[in-house]
């Protein structure tokens, strides 16, 4: 993507005012997406962005620039302002080896959407709309969306690290409206990998806009939600939103570090029902949030968090491990180039369970079952989250009944963890998901096994 | 660094002049600069300078709208982008409404909103202030002894939108804030609290008042439990208010309305809110940070009435939506280089009614004061209007403020909230985000606790 001896150069003259360690990470993003509203293609829409966040360390102090201007000069104006804005006294010239890394790619990519004729990625749009249409005539609006991006990342140091990546995510999602007495309700569906067009080959944009359609329609007849706590079964893969929010966030190194975490100095400790293993995996094939290496050029890794209920690790980023001293995680990611990195999840997911899901839902007299979460929010510091159910029932003498319209559940994150107690021996991964932290979004995975957790709040009127 | 207005007003005419007969071509250019400066444990963390510019293109041709965007100026980028526009623009089906909006005769808005002085203030004084955010914020409650954060950041930046129809438009804006999120400790127990200063100078900042308000928020939820599920009559502190009606004015959108996805659509005229409710989307107003000159398509911004004393006026559109709905844009359209331009407020405000906030508290024998929300957005479906979101706040009893609460949602639609609302106060604030709020009162609300 650059010059070697442009980014030796650059990292030199980052270090110039004295840092102990400078890093420039190059990105180059092209991304296109098509867009189909209201019975039509209404766009295609594509975007390039391309340029270099320089950041310097010193001490306790990060200096970081950003540059659209990828020339040997543009790149040493950011190197300049980024060591001046990490300031300290001279420190000469520093020789800089790079070595070059090489980082196995969690999978292979088939059909690079670049290749792929505008004309095809229209075609599945309306290939959704007829679907989800001709899933009942009170389907009044579809909204599909397709979306590609190849982000092409450099990441390079003053400890000699040169790497490289080249990440292919491609994205469909429908909405659907229904229209009946009681209203409109929508329904969604998402899909989405870390690969090119073969996606297509192996999925059918039909069912999903089927799927989108048939929520729709089933929540028109739903009831309203109750209010109240009782208990709530997750399916599997629909609650993995769980788990991020309610220990994933706590599980950030930087967060643990500053006292906002309910889980920090924990370590050690039983923090979840035995039955409970946390991963996050980064090497996860196709997953949403895999990646060969982070954003930092730390190579992916699949790290336990929770073993059987103890809290085995925090999740790390280059600064963090480098203030701790202990190895990175691979958890080091940003938005852009125009953003610091800082410790994120990948992909999170609970380990399936010894128990049979049928039974978990037949041995819960009354309850709500939810087979699809939406987003979610946490309070590290509390632990309090709070998550929005997108198709649900009632459990009825261990049976699922009726669905129930939309709500939010809340909970608190360590009490959750230590109450579940089931776990399916059944596992799914969820919907593709962009996490946001400190004004930062970046692609993340999430999977469950069905479990369930005995008190959860509801968020209903009813 | 940000040059004087014609040369990217330049950048973008001279786009625009680039179509060809038959095609309608628009420019939006922006470039702008930032600095962001963290403080943690008395030492710099972070200390970020940016300078970022970007331009989006919008080519329709035969109604066929498309659109590409370069994150850069560069010369070679921006002829890439316009090349791929059109080749977009033949993918998109036609739609009749598809058209670039022509002068509409609307003078702009004689509003200065440029920080002048803050070109001058040092990289060193900027650091100062964060160190002196994280100091008083940690000196003042035994309680509060260290933050996650502590911040001062500013942005500044022009934009210029320039057609083939006619359109020059240009301005620039910019401001500042500090923001500190402090961890309050006793007990075992950790409740962390932001708290904001926004201006357009330095000098509108205040170190005192976001360190005061992020250890009053962290520290009154202290011991906070959750409280028993019932009905119960919300007060919502201005930001509160403003956050609900930011949802409400998202389904006046006219987008919205015209593509079947707004409970609102169709009832112009009719009552949709309490008569004690006016709000208004006014960018022209200076007092709101929201305030612009124009809109995302270079139509000059103005007021906009969406209900008043209870009554649904209209909605707000862009120029698709206005010509589409038969009428015309409201000079709403909101965009950022990477797209083509929605619909949404830029300064969305209530009107003051009765009473100041202690009068409106004063007269709730028992309620849950909300001062924060979670989950807005996977509890709210503007679709349907079902709201569901997670609440923390304090109990009111006998009119007074009483024991803190957390752990709890409340649940209704907003069509009813809007119906049920019981008194409006005085005390209009005006937000960070550019929104104006005052304390609202809502009885009979579905708490959901244990």
């Amino acid at each position: 993507m650059i010059d070697h001896d442009v980014i030796r150069q650059t990292l030199s003259t980052a270090l110039r005012t004295g840092g102990d360690f400078a890093e420039i990470f190059v990105e180059d993003k092209v991304s296109s997406n098509a867009l189909f509203d209201d019975g039509k293609v209404e766009n295609l829409s594509s975007g390039r962005d391309r340029g270099a966040g320089i950041r310097v360390i010193v001490g306790e102090t990060t200096g970081f620039a950003h540059t659209a201007d990828l020339s040997a000069a543009g790149l040493a104006e950011a190197a300049e302002a980024a060591g001046a804005a990490a300031r300290s006294g001279g420190g000469g010239v520093k020789e800089i080896a790079l070595t070059r890394q090489a980082a196995p790619r969690p999978n292979e990519i088939e059909i690079l959407p670049e290749e792929v004729a505008k004309a095809r990625k229209v075609e599945l749009l309306r290939r959704a709309n007829d679907a989800a249409r001709g899933a009942g005539g009170s389907i009044t609006q579809v909204t599909a969306r397709y979306g590609d991006s190849r982000r092409r990342i450099l990441v390079a140091n003053s400890d000699g690290l040169l790497t490289e990546d080249d990440q292919v995510r491609t994205l469909f999602t429908v909405m659907a409206v229904a229209s009946g007495d009681t209203g409109m309700q929508t329904g969604y569906q998402s899909m989405g990998r870390t690969i090119g067009f073969e996606l297509f080959d192996r999925y059918d944009v039909a069912d999903l806009a089927r799927e989108a359609a048939e929520r729709a329609l089933l929540k028109l007849a739903a009831r309203p939600a109750p209010s109240g706590t009782m208990p709530v079964v997750m399916g599997p893969g629909g609650g993995g939103v769980l788990f991020h929010e309610a220990c994933g966030h706590g599980l950030e190194a930087d967060l643990v570090a500053k006292g906002a975490s309910v889980f920090a100095g924990r370590v050690g400790e039983r923090v979840a029902d035995p039955r409970i293993t946390l991963v996050d995996d980064g090497t996860m094939a196709e997953e949403w949030g895999a990646l060969a290496i982070d954003d930092e050029g730390s190579l992916g890794s699949r790290n336990v968090l929770i073993q059987d209920g103890i809290l085995t690790d925090y999740m790390w980023d280059l600064l963090r491990s480098r203030k701790e001293g202990r190895p990175r995680s691979g958890n080091g990611r940003r938005q852009s180039y125009k953003h610091l990195p800082m410790v994120r999840m990948t992909n999170t997911y609970v380990l399936a369970g010894p128990d049979d899901p049928a039974q978990i839902v037949a041995d819960t007299p009354s309850g709500v079952y939810v087979a699809h979460l939406g987003g979610g929010q946490v309070n590290t510091a509390t632990g309090d989250f709070v998550f929005g159910m997108t198709e649900a029932y009632l459990i009825e003498n261990g049976e699922i009944t009726e669905p129930i319209r939309e709500g939010n559940l809340i909970g608190n994150g360590p009490a959750v963890l230590s109450s579940i107690d089931t776990v399916g021996h059944d596992f799914a991964m969820g919907s593709p998901g962009m996490c946001g932290k400190d004004g930062q979004g970046v692609p993340v995975g999430d999977g469950i096994p069905t479990m369930r957790v005995p008190a959860l709040t509801i968020g209903g009127t009813a | 660094m940000v040059v004087e207005h014609p040369d990217l007003l330049a950048v973008a005419v001279r786009i625009a002049e680039m179509a060809r007969p038959a095609e309608q071509v628009e420019a939006y250019v922006a470039r702008g600069t930032s600095t962001s400066v963290k403080a943690y444990g008395g030492e710099v963390e972070s200390l970020t300078q940016a300078s970022s510019a970007g331009v989006g293109v919008r080519v329709i041709v035969d109604h066929r709208e498309g659109f590409a965007y370069a994150g850069t100026l560069d010369e070679g980028a921006v002829l890439d982008a316009l090349a791929e526009a059109r080749d977009n623009a033949q993918f998109g089906e036609p739609d009749e409404f598809n058209a670039l909006v022509e002068p509409d005769g609307t003078p702009p808005a004689n509003l200065d909103l440029w920080p002048a002085g803050l070109e001058h203030v040092s990289t060193a004084d900027k650091v100062a202030m964060a160190l002196e955010l994280e100091r008083v914020t940690t000196s003042r409650d035994d309680r509060v002894r260290s933050v996650r954060m502590a911040m001062f950041a500013d942005g500044r930046g022009e934009g210029a939108v320039a057609t083939s129809t006619g359109i020059r438009a240009w301005g620039r804006a910019g401001n500042c804030h500090l923001a500190v999120q402090a961890l309050a400790v006793s007990d075992g127990e950790t409740q962390i609290a932001a708290g904001l200063s926004v201006g357009r100078e330095v000098g509108d900042l205040s170190v005192d008042e976001a360190a005061d308000d992020a250890i009053l928020r962290a520290t009154r939820l202290l011991g906070s439990t959750k409280p028993a599920t019932q009905r119960i009559t919300l007060v919502l502190e201005p930001r509160m208010t403003a956050t609900i009606l930011g949802l409400v004015a998202g389904m006046l959108n006219g987008g919205a309305v015209l593509k079947g996805r707004s409970p609102f659509a169709g009832r112009v005229g009719e009552l949709i809110a309490s008569p004690l409710l006016t709000f208004v989307d006014d960018p022209t107003d200076p007092r709101s940070l929201g305030a612009e000159i124009h809109d995302g398509e270079g139509l000059a911004c103005r007021r906009n009435e969406l209900v008043v004393n209870g009554v649904l006026e209209g909605f707000l559109h862009n120029g698709y939506t206005g010509r589409r709905s038969g009428t015309a844009s409201t000079g709403s359209a909101q965009r950022g280089i990477s797209s083509t331009p929605g619909v949404g407020a830029g300064a969305l405000a209530v009107a003051p009614g009765v009473g100041t906030h202690a009068e409106v508290l004063g007269a709730i024998d028992h309620g849950l004061f909300v001062t924060s929300m979670a989950g807005l957005h996977s509890g709210v479906n503007p679709v349907s209007g079902d709201f569901s979101v997670g609440v923390e706040g304090l109990m009111v009893k006998g009119g007074e403020l009483a024991e803190p609460i957390r752990e709890a949602t409340i649940a209704s639609t907003l069509q009813r909230l809007l119906l049920d609302i019981s008194a409006v106060g005085a005390d209009l604030e005006w937000l960070p985000d550019g929104s104006g709020g005052v304390t609202l009162v809502i009885p009979d609300i579905a708490l959901s606790g244990s």
